[in-house]
């Protein structure tokens, strides 16, 4: 009982953030919105008995994605949204006709189905030592395909956002590249 | 009673298509990465709940593959972000409206 | 010496048997987390005064003496303050999330406390990955500052915010990485565990906490580093230094949303030496078996003491360090050497098969050369090499 009550309040408050993440006006609260949803979907896998991902949710994706995030749209700010301007494109009727048809398309099969509406098995746990070790027999090989691409990824992001100076020696630094401005700002005398 | 398996698949749908309408009707670059970044979300919690609610969970498959598509989401959403930061630059605008050089 | 040990744990059973049996468990947790907000309310009030009064004697004055007996209630004179100051909010600034971030920020940090063992058979839920839900419950609260320095529209709050996002970004790397050879060397994320991992003693005397082998010295030096880092205190309190940026993404809050940011800092800081405590200091564990008679949660309380007692004196002794000296000293000299001391803990556990006469001597010699020489090196390696110009200019 509590169980269910517990599920269909955190599902409505993601998914009611991730609404509000993609309709809101201002940059900031959509990113914040979408931190918030990331939130929501942890505790729903906590839910799920899926500790380890749950944790690693909440460590990644709002303890790293959501301050990318935000950190681009500090960035990237026009500092001035015109009064006239809109917020979504010509054709965004469409867009949402288009994500309900890829929602009934999704969702009728799963409604209609009677094989998916079963209870969870009686125990199903994801102990980390377990997890440990498939990663070490099992899955070593995407491992170390992950870490490669973890690396490619951290210097091309560093490579194309780097600013170039042409006088000054550049210093590289991840993607925020507003403390270099700061610290310039700071050490002048 | 537990909540079913239908209901976290018709939750992930919805997410799924939250994401989808967010990435196609709006046009600031950012706004499209955070429903891509809402896509995989879901995507990743339908793996969860087959591992949870299917047969073999002892085997960990969804599990580790939900480990692996947050890291690869990970990497492409700093990448992406860093070509949003690069364009601005370029085009001072993060309007996906304004970027079709290559149209036409 | 068993009774007075398991007080705590004794009179919340028999607290939660008088109520009725459906309501039992949230009983139980309600008395945990009452329990541990009296106890670190508690700390966090007796902190503030005593903080300031350390400090002051380090600095050869008198620290507060106004209020009581040598200014010990000294924090109701501060809480009446910040309870009656008029909150005072930006026109132009963003309401709801000005609101939201004294709340974003407090609520992880009560959070992580649920997982620290305080004494034997007490902590408010074992979970299998405790460390885990500890550093990602900690990097959720990096946001908060964020909302705190954006939403007051204040150039000033918003610098503060981005440099202390950085820097608790930069010092979260060397953190976990200097937690990885304590994980390696319990076997397991669950805190309780690794506290049990380091029952016993080496040859009777020397206890076998994590501190007392090369890869833990360094390591918890690398640790309570990090953790003064992330805990925005000094040398590292540059985003919310008074003499920078008047109080950083603190500038526009005031009153109550202003003590709860105080409350959310210390906090922190509680936490993360309670966790220093765990992982290297041994936890909740007596030095020797002749001092088991002190009850668990008294030696935790003893070395957290220490511990708090140590980062007020690096307050009261370093300089602050500017905000790309941070950063440098993070990412190039921290990483390298928490990554070193990964290897030599691996080579710490496999030479432990090693018998002969003085192989402890060896070991201990191995480990730590092969700690000092990057860290020699990279010192010097990361000093400019000219010295800097200051340009001083003066009023004629």
């Amino acid at each position: 009982m509590l169980n269910e009550i517990a599920f269909y309040l955190i599902a409505a408050v993601t998914l009611g953030f991730a609404v509000a993440a993609m309709a809101l006006r201002q940059l900031i609260h959509c990113a914040l919105c979408a931190a918030a949803a990331f939130a929501g979907l942890a505790m729903l896998y906590l839910q799920l008995d899926a500790d380890f991902v749950g944790f690693a949710q909440l460590l990644v994706y709002v303890g790293a994605i959501a301050i990318l995030i935000v950190f681009a749209v500090l960035l990237t700010r026009n500092d001035e949204i015109l009064p006239g301007s809109r917020r979504s494109s010509p054709s965004w009727l469409m867009g949402i006709a288009a994500a309900l048809l890829v929602l009934s398309g999704i969702a009728l099969p799963i409604l209609n189905s009677p094989s998916l509406r079963h209870a969870p098995t009686a125990t199903a746990a994801a102990p980390v030592k377990l997890i440990g070790v498939e990663l070490m027999t099992h899955y070593v090989l995407p491992l170390e395909m992950v870490g490669i691409l973890l690396t490619a990824a951290l210097l091309g992001a560093v490579v194309i956002a780097m600013r170039e100076e042409p006088e000054t020696k550049t210093q590289s630094r991840p993607p925020a590249a507003r403390r270099v401005e700061t610290s310039e700002v700071v050490s002048q005398p | 009673m537990n909540p079913l398996l239908t209901h976290y698949l018709v939750v992930s749908a919805l997410l799924f298509s939250i994401g989808f309408a967010g990435a196609v009707a709006r046009r600031s670059a950012i706004i499209v990465l955070i429903g891509i970044e809402l896509m995989l979300n879901a995507a990743n919690l339908n793996f969860i709940a087959f591992w949870r609610y299917g047969a073999h969970s002892e085997a960990l498959t969804g599990v580790l593959f939900v480990l692996f598509s947050i890291a690869i989401a990970a990497a492409e959403a700093a990448v992406g972000l860093a070509l949003v930061i690069a364009i601005y630059r370029q085009r001072k605008t993060t309007q996906v409206d304004g970027l079709d050089r290559l149209k036409g | 010496m068993n009774a007075l040990d398991q007080i705590f744990v004794a009179a919340g059973r028999w607290m939660t048997g008088l109520a009725p049996a459906p309501l039992q468990p949230l009983v139980a947790m309600a008395l945990a987390i009452a329990g541990l907000m009296a106890v670190f309310g508690t700390c966090f009030a007796v902190t503030t005064i005593f903080e300031r009064k350390i400090l002051g004697r380090m600095q050869n004055r008198l620290g507060p003496n106004r209020v009581g007996p040598f200014g010990l209630l000294q924090p109701m004179a501060d809480g009446v303050k910040m309870l009656t100051k008029e909150d005072i909010v930006p026109f132009s600034a963003d309401r709801v999330v000005h609101f939201l971030a004294p709340l974003a920020l407090t609520v992880p940090v009560w959070l992580a406390f649920a997982v620290l063992p305080f004494g034997r058979n007490m902590s408010a839920i074992d979970l299998n990955a405790g460390i885990l839900f500890f550093f990602a419950i900690g990097s959720a609260s990096e946001l908060a500052v964020f909302m705190a320095g954006w939403s007051s529209q204040n150039k000033y709050a918003l610098l503060g915010a981005m440099r202390a996002i950085a820097q608790m970004i930069s010092y979260e790397v060397p953190l976990v990485l200097a937690t990885i050879p304590v994980l390696m060397a319990a076997g397991s994320l669950s805190l309780t565990d690794i506290v049990l991992a380091q029952s016993g003693t080496v040859m009777g005397v020397v206890p076998r906490w994590n501190v007392l082998t090369p890869w833990g010295l360094a390591g918890f030096a690398l640790f309570m580093i990090a953790a003064a880092a992330e805990s925005n205190r000094c040398p590292f309190d540059l985003p919310e230094g008074e003499s920078e940026l008047i109080a950083g993404f603190l500038t526009e809050y005031s009153g109550f949303k202003y003590a709860l940011f105080f409350l959310g800092e210390y906090l922190g800081l509680f936490a993360v030496t309670a966790l220093a405590v765990t992982l290297f200091l041994g936890g909740w564990q007596a030095p020797l078996p002749a001092l088991e008679w002190f009850p668990s949660w008294g030696w935790f309380a003893v070395k957290f003491s220490a511990l708090i007692f140590l980062f007020i004196w690096v307050r009261a002794t370093l300089p602050r360090l500017r905000l790309d000296q941070l950063l440098s000293f993070a990412w190039k000299f921290l990483v390298p050497l928490a990554l070193v001391n990964l290897f030599v803990a691996v080579g710490w556990w496999q030479s432990s098969a090693w018998h002969f006469p003085a192989a402890l001597e060896l070991r201990w010699l191995l480990g730590a050369g092969l700690l000092a020489v990057p860290y020699v090196w990279l010192g010097q390696a990361l000093k400019s090499g000219k010295p800097v110009q200051h340009h001083y200019s003066y009023a004629e």
